[in-house]
């Protein structure tokens, strides 16, 4: 059997950004582009392929520049010789409130985590609400003081912020926009386009929890032991990983799209492959129950509190050691590896040693009943 | 179709003339409904489709039929091991 | 977790592939005909597994990708209608229809929700009885009988808002159409465990009987799956004809009487269209006339309406296994899971979605 090459698929008249998506050349997808008066769809927003054509469709082409073409989770710009790392994120989770935190915390987490990933030091972030008319004051004070909390123990300041108020029926309550910076580490550059073959892939914990505790909340399953939201701040967990080692190719949160999308992204930019072992991937018992129950992957569910590294092979055991020696990384693993073969592609070796793509999700993971 | 699983009756409960478990898949408990399956108890394992229980899972067939697979699977990694074949991979 | 691990024991699996490459003499030709059965032959490369002993080729088992055009093309109109909620399972949101699908009409404003069960679609109606629930009641004989008791539990209630868009398929006509074709390949069934659940196994010993073919009644784990592949090539070789039951711990030879009553009482056999392979007789179901007030093709006087599938297509060749997705011209390229040509891509058990999402790294050319 031939291995399909990326001159046996038709090529595209390409776009102003020749941009790689999913860890497909963009002429194996459908090279239809979106039809001009399409319409957004909720899987626009899921990390997935959609989410990637939205970008190569609208985004870039109208606001390409040298740094946002680089599309990691964060901007590094630099100024009078500093570093300065930039994120921006906006959350719009529904329940606002579930097991092991709420909107708030998940907004100061993630904008500490994106800033993170690319080795700078969280120091300030501005937050921006957008609050839903009749949302009860009392809820706004418990997000708030959440926010406080968080931002408090991870020793960054919300310096900024803003309110708008929209009619009743929008907003869900309340949705939340913040931008974060922070100076990134000197002597480091970590990117998604630097992973190489041979290097390890790490992941510091359980995957799937954050997704299956907020569909838990909306569905209403009923856990015996409870799934809590894995949402930290990660800032302290890669300091401790950068200190142990200078060999750290990339760091990726894998939240919407799960780990699959961030693995994808990586292969991608990367111009590699990966080759995941399925009987690696650590993930929690009752995760997996929900996931079955559901038809859903893991692989697939959100997290907000873990991180995948790329390291090179030599570097692993200081990485392991350094990840597992910090509360938030305990159940650190090598969890496969990154290789010249089918590159761009994910493949997972499976239980039995037979191979299948991790692909990349087209928009969200739709629950099953076949 | 159909997606299908195995779960443990931890609880049987009457909702509204409807007799309804609690049934637990690895760690989650959900609703399910049992008016398939009269003759299920609690502790039994039942199938359940799209929140209804379809079938008890026959604990003896199960057993019997496992046991069968297991030789088959010492015996296949004898074969080979013998022949030298590597398994597929 | 108990009865599912178990069956995916690597040893047990591979000590059954070894067994089954040892017996085989040739590539006997099997078809699984549930979507279900189809995931697990990709997601764990039992292909891969078996290499030449025997060739899979897979059947229309997934009700997804058999739910016709017009069906789709009248959920996508029911749910633009204002007072309408239409509920459905997640996967039929993707599947085309002639214009649309069911995402891009929530998209455009139409009240879509996605349940697990029909009981939450039963509870919706009662929670809001301003709207009008329609149900997309989609699936084999499987999910019949849950379809058939939120129907009855409606009408205890006394709900007047509660209705099925009904789409049901049977899966023993389909395997006879296939059967009676001149182009059919296949030389043994899997059927699926857990229609034969509900059904039983007389079926498909009929079917066995006329025309002559071994069928294994099969679970959904890889060691289920590959002890059924056993049973049919060692029959195949030995040159018998028999329906065995390898998913004894859930099947029983005459099904689950009270689930078939449930769906006696509630539906009856019609003839259906099934997308991309043309009507079947008596190969579906609909709400028997005592249930009309439920049935939302009657209530919502839905026009009969003609649809044309996009020519290029092959989904019929595929569903009837004498092609594979790879065969397809557009497979990969003009179709993909983003912009689906037909059903097929777009269920995660449809052959060609399975083949793109999980084997398209060794796509031959």
């Amino acid at each position: 059997m031939q291995r399909i090459t990326n001159t046996d698929v038709i090529s595209l008249p390409s776009d102003s950004v020749n941009q790689e998506v999913n860890g497909t050349p963009a002429g194996f997808a459908c090279p239809v582009p979106l039809p001009a008066g399409g319409r957004v769809l909720l899987g626009h927003g899921s990390g997935g392929k959609l989410s990637a054509e939205l970008l190569r469709e609208v985004f870039l082409p109208a606001l390409g520049n040298p740094v946002l073409d680089r599309m990691e989770d964060q901007a590094v710009v630099s100024l009078n010789g500093m570093r300065l790392a930039m994120t921006t994120d906006s959350f719009v989770v529904k329940p606002l409130f579930f097991k092991g935190g709420d909107i708030g915390s998940l907004a100061v987490h993630g904008t500490i985590n994106d800033l993170a990933m690319g080795a700078a030091k969280p120091l300030w972030m501005s937050v921006a609400f957008i609050l839903e008319e009749g949302l009860p004051l009392d809820v706004l004070r418990r997000v708030v003081a959440s926010m406080h909390a968080a931002a408090d123990r991870a020793g960054v300041q919300i310096v900024t912020g803003d309110t708008k108020v929209v009619e009743k029926g929008s907003a869900d309550g309340m949705y939340i926009n913040t931008t974060g910076v922070g100076l990134v580490r000197e002597g480091i550059s970590l990117s998604a386009s630097q992973a190489q073959p041979g290097d390890a892939i790490l992941v510091s914990g359980m995957i799937g929890d954050h997704g299956i505790a907020i569909l838990a909340e909306r569905e209403g399953l009923k856990f015996d032991t409870e799934v809590r939201s894995d949402t930290a701040a990660l800032h302290e967990l890669v300091g401790t990983l950068l200190e142990a080692t200078s060999e750290v190719r990339c760091l990726r949160d894998p939240t919407r799209g799960g780990l699959s999308s961030a693995l994808n992204e990586i292969a991608g930019s990367s111009q590699a492959g990966i080759e995941l072992q399925e009987t690696a991937i650590p993930v929690r018992e009752e995760v997996r129950g929900a996931c079955e129950m559901l038809g859903l992957d893991p692989l697939y569910v959100a997290n907000e509190g873990r991180l995948v590294a790329i390291v090179a092979a030599d570097a692993v055991e200081e990485a392991l050691r350094a990840l597992q020696s910090h509360p938030l990384g305990a159940d650190a693993r090598t969890i496969g590896r990154v290789t010249k073969e089918h590159p761009r592609m994910v493949v997972m070796r499976t239980v039995f040693g037979t191979t299948r793509i991790v692909d990349m999700l087209t928009g969200d993971q739709l629950p099953r009943i076949c | 179709m159909c997606l299908a699983i195995p779960g443990k009756i931890a609880e049987i409960q009457e909702k509204e003339g409807v007799r309804t478990g609690r049934v637990l898949f690895g760690g989650i408990a959900r609703q399910a409904c049992l008016d398939f399956v009269p003759e299920a108890r609690v502790n039994d394992y039942v199938m359940v489709h799209v929140g209804f229980a379809i079938s008890v899972v026959r604990k003896e067939e199960a057993e019997r039929t496992y046991a069968l697979l297991e030789s088959m699977g010492v015996v296949g990694e004898e074969l080979a091991l013998r022949s030298g074949e590597t398994p597929s991979s | 977790m108990k009865y599912m691990d178990e069956y995916r024991d690597v040893k047990i699996a591979r000590g059954l592939a070894t067994e089954i490459r040892r017996r085989s003499t040739r590539p006997w030709v099997l078809m699984e005909i549930c979507g279900g059965q189809t995931h697990t032959l990709m997601r764990y490369g039992i292909d891969e597994l078996l290499g030449s002993s025997v060739e899979l080729v897979h059947g229309p088992g997934c009700p997804v990708c058999v739910t016709p055009l017009e069906m789709i093309d009248r959920a996508n109109a029911l749910a633009r209608r204002p007072q309408v909620t239409l509920v459905s399972y997640g996967d039929m949101l993707r599947v085309p229809g002639s214009e649309t699908d069911l995402f891009h009409v929530k998209a455009e404003g139409g009240d879509v929700r996605i349940v697990y069960s029909p009981t939450d679609a039963v509870e919706l109606a009662r929670k809001e009885p301003e709207r009008q629930v329609v149900f997309f009641a989609i699936g084999f004989e499987t999910t019949a009988p849950a379809h058939a008791m939120a129907v009855l539990q409606a009408r205890r209630l006394g709900l007047r808002n509660f209705h099925l868009l009904v789409s049901h398929v049977l899966v023993p006509p389909a395997i006879r159409m296939l059967l009676q074709s001149g182009r059919n390949r296949v030389q043994g069934f899997i059927a699926p465990g857990h229609v034969c659940t509900v059904m039983g196994v007389t079926e498909y010993e009929e079917l066995a009987r006329e025309f002559h073919v071994p069928i294994v009644v099969a679970g959904f784990e890889p060691v289920d799956l590959l002890d059924a592949i056993r049973l049919l090539v060692c029959q195949l070789e030995e040159g018998r004809v028999e329906v065995e039951n390898s998913y004894a711990r859930s099947v029983q030879y005459a099904g689950n009487r009270v689930a078939q009553l449930a769906v006696e009482r509630v539906f009856e056999a019609t003839d259906r269209k099934w997308r991309g392979v043309g009507e079947i007789g008596a190969s579906g179901l609909r709400l028997k006339n005592e249930f009309a007030a439920f049935d939302a093709e009657r209530v919502f006087g839905l026009a009969n309406v003609h649809a044309e599938e996009p020519s290029e297509c092959i989904s019929a060749e595929v569903l009837l296994g004498h092609k594979k997705p790879t065969d397809c011209a557009a497979f990969g390229t003009r179709c993909s899971p983003e912009n689906p040509l037909g059903a097929p891509m777009v269920s995660t058990e449809g052959a060609c979605a399975a083949y793109h999402q999980y084997r398209r790294h060794l796509v031959t050319l």
